[in-house]
């Protein structure tokens, strides 16, 4: 890791007002709150977390849909969470951003050929046949045969949309995909297949990913270090073997044990874990995790736990 | 005779703008007194819709039902009267616990309303036939005994403060706790069977764990059987006795949890499993597509992405095979192999 990090964030934070029925504002949702974390070249970064915890948000945040509330994004060395939109716009081709179903994206009343030339149209200054030629080297990068350029979206599967809306994606050869969610609402088998697609992709194109996802089993299996996320913070960051094998933090700790291990004795009939997350609008006083955690002492309430470096990674918990 | 349960070879068609879809195709299955049984398979192989003809609510428009018999306690549900089986099979007997709860309660009336609804027609306190309880105002005494009923019930599922939650609206509550509420519903009636339909899924993992712990404890502890669909394998693991797996509108394979995981026998079983990401990196998918229901491949569904299909898988279904008591699998050629020993 001696080279800089492609992606870097610090303190970030994203907040949003809660606003009353007379537009009076009520209080905050802290959404994102002080994440500092950062992203390598050529690495995959799995960002976990329950609904809500604010990991779609921060993806949302970096990619300057939402503004940042306070901290710094610096991407590739530069700061670009407080860019004027006409700058911001030249970063898109290098950091680019992909919803649970890309294929939804398409426009139906094109075919897969202009809707693979209008990025390239908008963001380079390439000919026709420079065009082309990058359509086509895309398209074979994911599987799809050129046949396919002249269909309607609705003339393709679901499966070969969704290819063409990353092969939409990665005309513009972005050096970083934040990827929200992609296999989400999909079946274990199809599941594998887009796993697959991202991991040759990666290899083929050099690409960096920020893994979005709820379900630690892809995480675990896609990414080589995670971040957890509980209410807007990062409570452990590490080499995804390390926090798997041992996880530091009482929370990181319940959500690994409550995910099934098929083969083993049932994780339900030993899951402690009690309640549900608190409302991000009113968040605890000190660790935000004390109210559910099996660990927690008095000074759990007064003091928030930085997120501090423990045997090779980054755990927020007094007690780690 | 001693299951509670039987689907003997029910074939289901759908009439869709292009053409007439064959969703289920001659599926059997059994689920006997107390039992969990997990109905798994990948989405658009019928497995809601299995659930669905079960229950008798197929929509009437568009399914039409070509054949085989849902046998409950003995009786042909599908040949039986519909009113008598709205009046004493469905929601009394046989209850249901669907997938999303937000769009199964009314917003605009309190929990208390629509349970009490409930409870007015399904609890297992109501006498009398449909048109006279039409006619008759809930009787005060069973209103007093029956929300005494729905107070344990709640208190059953984990419900902080029963009395002062069923006040509240249902966008009250969280995603977790209206499926708590769901549950503590499709119990009240004091049922032989719960049809849950992925109850879990749209759950976050901790309060999956809650969830189905509870759900299992509690149809244990009153002897209910429950037929659990699902499209996550784990979440099966974790709640079922015996996994039947479907593909494509027919089964497969039905085996006992250990069995079915341990030794499954069925190719498609075998890719199925083998597509659950580990923490080994490897990742293996099922080559090819799922067919198309309007047009489907004859014989095994499953043969045209098969590795071991022949000839002969083209030629007809495979009847069902027993290879242990319990363990039935319809393949030609099926695996003698543990999980995740073959390419």
């Amino acid at each position: 890791m001696s080279a800089p990090p492609l992606l870097e964030l610090v303190d970030l934070a994203r907040h949003f007002p809660v606003r009353n029925a007379f537009g009076r504002r009520t209080g905050w949702i802290r959404a994102v709150d002080g994440v500092s974390l950062a992203v390598w070249p050529g690495e995959t970064l799995g960002l976990v977390g329950e609904s809500g915890c604010g990991k779609s948000t921060l993806g949302k945040t970096v990619m300057g849909i939402h503004a940042p509330t306070a901290g710094d994004i610096r991407f590739d060395g530069r700061e670009i969470g407080r860019l004027p939109s006409s700058e911001r716009r030249a970063i898109a081709r290098d950091l680019q951003y992909v919803y649970q179903d890309p294929g939804a994206s398409l426009d139906p009343r094109w075919k897969v050929v202009h809707s693979l030339h209008e990025p390239l149209k908008i963001h380079t200054r390439l000919s026709r046949a420079e065009r082309e030629e990058q359509v086509h080297v895309i398209l074979t990068a994911v599987g799809l045969p050129g046949a396919h350029l002249d269909l309607y979206p609705h003339e393709l599967s679901g499966g070969q949309q969704r290819r063409v809306g990353l092969a939409r994606i990665l005309t513009l050869r972005p050096r970083m995909i934040i990827l929200d969610e992609p296999t989400s609402g999909l079946d274990v088998s199809v599941q594998a297949s887009v796993l697959k697609l991202f991991r040759s992709l990666q290899a083929t194109f050099a690409l960096t990913y920020v893994f979005i996802s709820h379900d630690l089993a892809v995480v675990r299996s896609t990414c080589a270090r995670i971040a957890v996320m509980y209410l807007g913070r990062i409570v452990e960051l590490g080499a995804t073997a390390a926090v798997f094998e041992q996880p530091r933090h009482p929370y990181t700790r319940s959500l690994l044990a409550a995910v099934p291990r098929i083969g083993g004795r049932r994780v339900t009939l030993d899951f402690a874990l009690k309640g549900e997350p608190p409302n991000p609008r009113d968040v605890p006083s000190g660790c935000r995790f004390r109210t559910r955690c099996p660990l927690v002492q008095d000074v759990c309430a007064t003091e928030e736990p930085a997120l501090r470096e423990v045997e090779g990674r980054r755990v927020a918990c007094h007690f780690a | 005779m001693s299951e509670l349960l039987s689907v003997r070879g029910l074939s289901v068609d759908f009439l869709t703008d292009g053409g007439v879809a064959q969703v289920l195709d001659g599926i059997s299955l059994n689920v006997d007194p107390g039992e969990v049984v997990g109905l798994v398979g990948e989405s658009g192989c019928g497995k809601t819709t299995l659930a669905r003809a079960i229950l008798g609510i197929l929509p009437g428009g568009a399914a039409r039902i070509r054949g085989g018999e849902v046998r409950f306690k003995g009786t042909d549900l599908l040949r039986e009267d519909p009113i008598v089986v709205n009046d004493r099979v469905r929601g009394r007997r046989i209850t249901f616990i669907p997938q999303d709860t937000s769009t199964s309660f009314s917003p605009v009336f309190p929990v208390e309303t629509q349970i009490m609804d409930l409870m007015k027609w399904k609890s297992p306190r109501a006498e009398g036939d449909r048109g006279q309880r039409a006619l008759s105002r809930y009787p005060r005494e069973r209103h007093r005994a029956d929300r005494d009923a729905v107070l344990e019930s709640l208190r059953a599922v984990q419900i902080p403060e029963p009395a002062r939650a069923l006040r509240r609206l249902p966008h009250e509550f969280s995603g977790g706790q209206r499926q708590r509420l769901m549950i503590a519903m499709a119990l009240l009636p004091c049922p032989d069977l719960i049809v849950a339909d992925e109850p879990t899924t749209a759950l976050d993992v901790t309060i999956q764990a809650q969830i189905l712990r509870l759900l299992r404890e509690l149809v244990k502890e009153r002897g209910v059987s429950v037929l659990f669909t699902t499209h996550d394998l784990g979440t099966a693991h974790e709640i079922c006795d015996r996994v039947v797996v479907m593909y494509a509108g027919q089964e497969m394979e039905a085996a006992p949890a250990d069995t079915f995981f341990a030794r499954p026998a069925h190719p498609y079983t075998r890719r199925l499993l083998a597509s659950v990401p580990t923490g080994t990196g490897e990742i293996r998918d099922i080559p090819g597509d799922v067919p198309s229901l309007v047009a489907p491949p004859a014989g095994c569904r499953f043969h045209p992405r098969c590795d071991y299909a022949t000839p002969e898988c083209r030629a007809g279904r495979p009847a069902p095979r027993a290879l242990a008591p319990d363990h039935e699998v319809r393949c030609h050629h099926p695996v003698d192999a543990p999980a995740g020993d073959d390419g």
